[in-house]
């Protein structure tokens, strides 16, 4: 069912109920408008709060602060970029996250098509194997990767058994490793690709096509949606990640935004301006990204569904 | 390691049965199509197995071991210590009292409000989708950065005691206070995961055929007999994935507590997974952190049937 006839049939369904109950059209609308006005400017005010916060001097900082600063400053913003190395940490989430884009739309998209359009026995175990591993608990494979992500052999110092040295520990490599294929990504890449038409690779494979190249011109260019929101899934999901990239690295030229933050706290008196102005900007790129996809975010979440 | 939720229950078959089956393909065992299929497949399979399923084996060994990673000897077997130790362990007793409280004081409320805002969002009028967006951006921003922002909010000058401090009301300090602190971040994490919980209930409401509200109209059912007999057996399906998901995430709970509270005072915010980040990142206890993870682990999925089954009710 497309959303339009779904919004046409809800709103009938409304209009039924009020005619039944006898209650003037709009009457209880105006109601619950302005009760969802309330709720949604209870849930906003946090963030009118950081962004005022991120503009307010350090001297006007405490005592009561107004939601509009008298003298707005960037100031909080320059320390955190330089004095606090949040520009180094942007660059890096942004590698992680551009590498975990690419890997994601890449693999993970071809193993959903493969297991959607390219059948092979026990294709379905082998599936629902790799789908389930979502449901596992970050703290449970937390040490095991750790210690596994210390003992990849032949870099960081080690041989080749993965002895002596320290592995991918404390390097970028070391952050993107549990996110090179999420199975969640395979899953909606299974989904899509199990609505796309059989008769386009059929016509193809007539023509001589190889399978590699079927996929990458003729299904992939079809496949735009489900690369949208498998790019913001991976993208937000490193960009956003905490405890693994906490542990997986110790200095501060390799740190992701989201510690770099957290560093902050670090030195016992919090500077709030500062703090903010890091928060506005380590968030800023996944609400622009939420901005110009809400579509994408907000149904390929709720329905699993990636269909244009 | 990521935050990617598993699929909710539309996903593989619509609660109202709305998807079709898929068309029937090929069956040929090992064709040339087969062949590729399994080579499309490999690299992504080969990697989710070693870093996903390899490391759930290996902990479940090193929990069953003592193991420092700044030693250079490896694992030395123990058996079941671990576990037993952790029977006894009062601290790992308080840090599951408090994942247990914590769950359970904001997966209820949580609920039942994203469930009247999915209610309030699901009638069509204008600029409606702005409401859904705007309610949905506390779940876009990072759990870390909604740390920061709450920690100024608790803050001995913060927003709330601004608020008090309007009525007259003596500041509190919320963080520090051990009896506080946990209903403190409890807030939060109700405040934040509202807008994901009200997205997904939405689409489980559109999901119940229209036709259901129709009869029951025609049965001249009232508006309270309405939602308790055709919404909520319709929402069943996601109100159970919703359920399931939140205590999977709450039971996890750990940004929050590291910016907020670093587990204090006196150990009433130290949820089970910062424990474990403790012992194993800062005592360098691996296997007894593992047997944590795996009690943790055991519990999580334990609670979850629990809940399910209780979501589900007595249906069959």
């Amino acid at each position: 069912m497309t959303a339009s006839t779904a919004s046409t049939d809800t709103r009938r369904a409304s209009a039924l109920r009020r005619m039944r109950r006898g209650h003037a059209p709009g009457e209880r609308r105006v109601g619950s408008v302005i009760l969802l006005v309330l709720v949604t400017v209870i849930v906003l005010v946090p963030f009118a709060w950081v962004v005022s916060l991120s503009f307010t001097p350090q001297a006007e900082a405490f005592g009561s602060v107004s939601l509009f600063p008298a003298n707005p400053t960037l100031d909080n913003y320059t320390t955190a970029i330089f004095d606090a190395d949040l520009g180094r940490a942007l660059l890096n989430s942004a590698v992680v996250g551009l590498v975990t884009v690419a890997t994601n739309c890449i693999l993970a998209v071809l193993a959903g098509y493969a297991f959607a359009m390219l059948p092979f026995p026990g294709n379905k175990a082998l599936f629902y194997t790799l789908i389930s591993t979502a449901a596992i608990p970050i703290s449970v494979t937390l040490i095991p990767l750790f210690l596994m992500a210390r003992g990849i052999p032949l870099v960081g110092g080690n041989d080749i058994l993965g002895q002596g040295g320290s592995g991918l520990l404390d390097t970028l490599g070391g952050v993107i490793l549990p996110y090179i294929v999420m199975p969640m990504n395979i899953f909606l890449a299974r989904q899509f690709f199990t609505s796309a038409p059989l008769e386009l690779g059929e016509a193809a494979r007539m023509d001589g096509a190889g399978e590699l190249r079927i996929f990458f011109s003729v299904y992939l260019p079809l496949a735009k949606p489900l690369i949208a929101v498998v790019a913001i899934f991976s993208f937000t999901g490193v960009w956003d990640d905490f405890l693994w990239p906490l542990v997986v690295t110790s200095s501060q030229e390799v740190q992701t935004v989201q510690l770099a933050l957290a560093r902050f706290l670090g030195s016992g008196n919090v500077q709030y301006g500062p703090l903010m102005a890091g928060t506005v900007i380590a968030t800023v790129p996944v609400l622009i990204v939420f901005l110009f996809n809400q579509r994408s975010f907000i149904s390929g979440l709720s329905d699993g569904g990636v269909k244009g | 390691m990521t935050s990617a939720t598993i699929a909710p229950p539309g996903a593989t078959s619509a609660p109202g049965g709305a998807t079709p089956p898929p068309p029937p393909r090929r069956r040929r065992r090992w064709s040339r199509s087969a062949i590729f299929g399994l080579v499309f497949v490999l690299p992504a399979a080969l990697y989710v197995l070693i870093f996903q399923l390899v490391p759930v084996v290996y902990g479940l060994i090193l929990s069953f071991t003592t193991y420092s990673p700044l030693s250079r000897s490896g694992p030395e077997f123990t058996g079941v210590d671990n576990y037993t130790d952790l029977l006894g362990d009062a601290d790992f007793g308080n840090a599951l009292l408090v994942t247990g409280r914590y769950v359970l004081q904001v997966l209820p409320i949580t609920v039942v409000l994203a469930l009247g805002l999915a209610l309030l969002v699901n009638r069509p009028f204008k600029g409606v989708g702005l409401f859904r967006s705007a309610l949905y951006v506390p779940h876009i921003v990072s759990l870390t950065a909604v740390s920061m922002v709450w920690l100024w909010m608790y803050s001995q000058t913060g927003l709330f005691n601004e608020i008090l401090g309007f009525f007259g009301a003596p500041a509190q300090s919320w963080l520090l206070d051990s009896d506080s602190a946990l209903n403190a971040v409890s807030a939060m994490r109700i405040w934040k995961a509202l807008g994901s919980n009200m997205v997904l209930l939405l689409a489980g409401l559109q999901s119940i055929p229209k036709d259901l509200y129709e009869a029951a109209r025609v049965d001249g059912a009232g508006r309270w007999a309405t939602f308790r007999y055709v919404t909520l057996p319709g929402l069943r399906p996601m109100l159970v994935y919703v359920v399931a998901m939140d205590i999977i995430y709450l039971a996890q709970g750990f940004a929050e507590i590291y910016v907020l509270t670093q587990g204090g005072p006196l150990g009433s915010t130290t949820t089970v997974n910062y424990q474990i980040y403790t012992e194993a990142f800062q005592y360098n206890q691996m296997g007894s952190a593992s047997a944590m993870a795996f009690v943790l682990f055991a519990l999580i999925i334990g609670f979850s049937v629990l809940a399910v089954r209780g979501v589900m009710g007595r249906q069959k």
